[in-house]
């Protein structure tokens, strides 16, 4: 089969969706709270279906997000909502504890599963693993870098799962931080109810010049990286891999800015696809983006050319 | 540390491990080994020269780790081995050789996170058991049966459980449990933090971890910082784990295994810790309807406390006071001074050997696990040839001093701070 890859986006409501599903998406991650961890936005299970309704007609695909790491009681509820997701017809389940595939196993067991840890999927034999246990894709850390990343996918049979654009999550506690600090300084509730748009975010002495946003849910407390990865200029890198899904992360993003993304990776996947070898990344996409970036965040290439130690 | 007003539910669970729990204690290195084991742990977890979390530590070598498992022998304790990285596709060459001489070497088990460490292990060292670490963050017995089903006999559980999860996973699997009881922890879930390859291009999950979350924060809302320089900084540093005053309910609940924090930490601190524990689980098996809580055992652990302590998440989520907002202070009046290695009956002369700076009336103590325990000033000393001393400033060095009663080697030694 030819190559192809999916761009897929997040969606914080349905008429993001929609917009998104015009600008080129090709699929979205999507769920409430309760399952899935630093959504776009709260899709209870009737929304799902509407997305379902709006998505399937034009061939986009709909991913349910239960990509939480589960106490005893989500895990049991998790039964129903695995079952209800399934009739739904939702066309994959994002997921990081083992406790979904247990529940997939008995209620969607034809379902697609894609294997999502965060930072912890990190090489091939895990892939694997996860793949010989049902795992349809494997969605590959942001903290690798590109010879990792062209490895990997080429030494699994999974499709694999990068992200390309957007920011992405740096540290996750299920304290409630920001909160306690608040009643430290014996402010409590000096902030309005917990909410990821707030416009809070932090700064370490040594590096003034990177604001790193924090919020709280019902999760517990997320920090969220100070730059956004762009890897709209060597995304031809990504597709020469094989890469099966390309991810455009739109949490704590405007609708616009989104549309705007989606349709310049949009092009030059279209443009890739066209002729990939007379493939020219072309300086329009990446400033049609460049021009409503917010100017505190920079647009890197994570760490795809970065060396690390340890 | 206060002493909390209990109010939580008794839960009741069923422990694989019938006779005792098992104490397991870190070990950075020969020497500490040899103390937790000394001490009463049951088993000691170490590092070795790759695949695990604390790449600063003085990690074993093959050679260490067989001498590491004679000594345990005869006291009848294991050594288990931390391979507790999320690997990198680069890591995967060698591992088959690493878990080979590590199951040669003796060790009993490992305590793995990443799949591909798990499924070689099986594979290729079937004699080394598989425990899964608490860096899979596991919350549910849904994950757990998971893992039982996976072949492993044991699950390091996340810190993020409380009594109550702990007794609905035994309810549900049968499996040995282990869980933290005492140390350090990361504020984040284990493995859900990249705040070092942030902040300093090291990868947190292969090791190079600098504690980022302890660091000092503006938090700033619109741009504006909400509070000023002076008052006290953001942080997500939380106090240290230590759940001494709840053992009868980690007895009670089914657990396993417990395990105490600190690879990187002291003997004087490793040591201390372990008898504290093995003194209060002996205590209660002698006689679980009498047993309380002695206060020399909650003044024992401070002396060895880093930080504040708390009960972690086994009551409830943490709160304000679980978190370090203010300059740390060393609540212990009490520092490590030296270590016996023998005794004179005939002189009453102890054979000392210095681990920092003690001298002529300073008030010192000693510590031991078999009883050992009672306090003094330093009345008489001399250096190993019998000359006088004033005071013991040589690292390493070996000094007789008089003690008050017959004291054992590896006894601890330790003096009063402050300046008489």
């Amino acid at each position: 089969m030819a190559y192809k890859p999916e761009l897929l986006a997040t969606a914080a409501s349905i008429e993001e969706l929609e917009k998104l599903i015009a600008a080129g998406a090709d699929a979205f991650v999507i769920g409430e709270a309760r399952y899935g961890t630093r959504l776009a936005g709260e899709f209870n299970i009737q929304m799902i279906k509407e997305a379902i309704h709006l998505a399937k007609p034009k061939g986009v695909k709909i991913y349910a997000a239960l990509n939480n790491l589960m106490d005893n009681e989500a895990a049991e509820s998790l039964h129903t909502y695995v079952a209800s997701l399934a009739e739904a017809g939702v066309d994959a389940l994002v997921f990081g504890d083992p406790a979904v595939l247990m529940a997939a196993r008995t209620h969607a067991p034809d379902m697609a599963l894609h294997w999502n840890a965060e930072m912890t999927s990190t090489n091939y034999v895990t892939a694997n693993y996860w793949g010989r246990r049902g795992a349809t894709r494997y969605v590959l850390a942001r903290e690798l870098n590109m010879e990792q990343v062209v490895e990997t996918t080429a030494s699994t049979e999974l499709e694999v799962q990068v992200q390309v654009h957007g920011m992405t999550n740096i540290y996750h506690s299920k304290r409630s931080l920001v909160e306690n600090y608040l009643e430290h300084q014996s402010e409590p509730g000096r902030l309005p109810q917990k909410d990821k748009n707030r416009g809070l975010y932090v700064m370490e002495a040594e590096r003034q010049d990177e604001r790193y946003p924090i919020y709280e849910d019902l999760n517990g407390t997320h920090i969220m990286s100070s730059d956004d990865i762009c890897m709209l200029e060597n995304l031809h890198e990504l597709m020469e891999a094989g890469v099966g899904s390309l991810k455009i992360e739109g949490i704590m993003k405007s609708i616009a800015y989104n549309e705007t993304v989606v349709r310049s990776y949009r092009q030059a996947i279209d443009a890739y696809l066209a002729d990939p070898a007379a493939y020219e990344f072309r300086e329009e996409w990446l400033e049609a983006i460049g021009q409503i970036q917010d100017p505190n965040r920079e647009l890197s290439y994570g760490f795809f050319y970065k060396e690390q130690v340890y | 540390m206060t002493t909390i007003e209990k109010t939580t539910p008794r839960y009741q669970g069923k422990r694989n491990r019938l006779d005792k729990p098992e104490l397991l204690a870190p070990a950075g290195n020969l020497e500490k080994l040899k103390f937790a084991i000394h001490y009463g742990a049951d088993a000691v977890y170490i590092g070795g020269q790759k695949y695990g979390l604390r790449s600063n530590a003085d990690n074993f070598s093959f050679e260490e780790m067989k001498e590491g498992v004679e000594f345990a022998k005869r006291y009848g304790a294991k050594v288990f081995v931390a391979t507790n990285i999320y690997a990198h596709n680069e890591d995967v060459d060698g591992l088959e050789d690493y878990l080979r001489a590590l199951e040669n070497a003796g060790i009993a088990a490992i305590i793995a996170a990443d799949p591909v460490i798990i499924e070689t292990a099986q594979r290729v060292a079937p004699k080394l058991e598989v425990h899964l670490s608490t860096q899979q963050s596991t919350l549910n017995w849904q994950a757990v049966q998971f893992w039982k089903d996976e072949g492993l006999p044991r699950v390091v559980l996340a810190r993020e459980t409380s009594f109550k999860d702990i007794a609905e996973i035994k309810k549900h699997v049968d499996i040995e449990i282990e869980a933290f009881i005492h140390g350090a922890m990361c504020s984040s879930f284990s493995g859900r933090c990249v705040l070092s390859n942030h902040f300093t291009d090291r990868d947190s999950n292969r090791g190079g971890c600098c504690q980022s979350c302890r660091w000092k924060y503006d938090l700033f809302v619109d741009d504006m910082p909400m509070y000023s320089d002076e008052e006290d900084k953001f942080t997500m540093g939380s106090k240290d784990l230590c759940m001494i005053e709840y053992l009868p309910e980690l007895i009670e609940v089914g657990v396993d295994s417990f395990k105490i924090e600190g690879r990187m930490k002291s003997i004087h601190y490793v040591a201390t810790v372990v008898n504290v524990y093995r003194q209060a689980i002996d205590a209660y098996f002698e006689n679980p309807e009498q047993f309380e809580l002695k206060q020399e055992w909650i003044e024992e652990i401070n002396k060895a406390a880093n930080r504040p302590l708390n009960t972690g998440f086994f009551l409830d989520t943490p709160g304000t006071e679980d978190h370090i907002y203010e300059p740390e202070e060393k609540a212990a009046p009490y520092d490590f001074a030296g270590i016996v290695v023998d005794y004179d009956p005939k002189t009453s002369f102890a054979t000392v050997q210095q681990r920092n700076h003690f001298k002529l009336g300073q008030e010192i103590e000693f510590v031991g696990p078999e009883g050992t325990f009672f306090k003094q000033t330093v009345t008489e000393m001399t250096d190993i040839d019998g000359l006088a001393l004033e005071a013991a400033k040589h690292p390493l060095q070996l000094i007789r001093i008089r003690a008050l009663k017959p004291v054992k080697p590896m006894d601890m030694m330790r003096k009063k701070l402050g300046r008489k």
